[in-house]
């Protein structure tokens, strides 16, 4: 009896953890991907202020991704057209930010086109994504 | 008075006092529903611009727009192809049917069809002003127009 009870809190426990796992992503997955997949191509893995820098400079178009989500995205950013008010990027700042792979691979393959003509590396990525969850 | 009367009495008196409340708030509510909006409108369209209803433009428009979303006006906005055609059905099935709405405008772009171009007429200063910026933000005038209520009797220009 006593084991099985064991056995039956054990059970309920994994299935929670495995549940909610498959339920929501976090900002911290996001961030072991792209570095996995930047290691996987030889670019080793994301660091901040390279993240940072990435952010606040133009690649070659007239928006940089500063252009739209402010400098340092910890408060509101602002469409650069339609001054539509964007909400903070860094998730200590907003919760819902990089919880849904869907919408982190879409946003991320959009924005980088309209920033570099081109979708971000993993690198890129990563560097960006250790930036946001290191902003408290 | 019997029991069956008595329960038919209450019956009346309580519809007759709830049903005009009801009336307003459906009217109220109105502007906000509407007719089978899928979840992925609002959170595909209105995340950079006001989520634009339907029934501010004709067939040719939307399609024109909808269309084009890997070029939508200087921005990458494509969509997964489910999405995207859960959107184009029902903007299509909602959007504007008869002139002067439904004509096709430059760009397909709703801010330069004739009939908006009509009603702002006076406003080609007024858009470049610090607490409006663009026409695309209705908003700034039409208070409603987050919930697609641009009613001319509540538009505030904002100085």
């Amino acid at each position: 009896m006593q084991s099985f009870r064991f056995l039956a809190v054990g059970g309920a426990l994994a299935l929670s953890v495995f549940g909610a796992s498959a339920m929501a992503d976090f900002p911290a997955s996001f961030l072991e991907r792209f570095n996995a997949d930047a290691r996987n191509a030889g670019e080793g893995s994301g660091n901040a202020a390279r993240g940072q820098k990435f952010f606040n400079e133009t690649h070659g178009n007239e928006w940089k991704c500063a252009a739209c989500h402010d400098s340092i995205p910890t408060g509101k950013g602002e469409h650069a057209v339609t001054h539509k008010i964007i909400e903070p990027m860094a998730p200590a700042f907003n919760p819902q930010r990089s919880t849904d792979a869907a919408k982190v691979d879409k946003w991320f393959r959009r924005n980088c086109k309209d920033v570099l003509s081109r979708e971000c590396t993993a690198r890129e990525k990563a560097d960006v994504m250790a930036w946001l969850i290191g902003l408290k | 008075m019997t029991n069956a009367a008595f329960s038919r009495y209450v019956g009346v008196v309580f519809l007759a006092c709830t049903l005009p409340a009801l009336v307003v708030l459906g009217y109220a509510q109105a502007p906000t529903t509407i007719k089978g909006m899928p979840a992925s409108f609002t959170a595909e369209c209105s995340s950079c611009h006001i989520a634009y209803a339907p029934f501010l433009t004709g067939q040719a428009n939307w399609r024109g727009v909808m269309d084009r979303l890997d070029k939508h006006y200087g921005v990458d906005a494509s969509l997964d192809s489910k999405t995207q055609r859960e959107i184009s059905t029902w903007l299509l099935a909602n959007a504007a049917s008869s002139a002067p709405l439904a004509a096709v405008s430059p760009d397909f772009r709703i801010t330069r069809s004739d009939w908006f171009i009509r009603k702002h007429y006076w406003s080609a200063s007024i858009w470049k002003r610090a607490s409006i910026k663009s026409a695309s933000n209705c908003g700034a005038c039409h208070s409603g127009a987050a919930r697609s209520d641009f009613d001319a009797g509540s538009v505030r220009v904002p100085k």
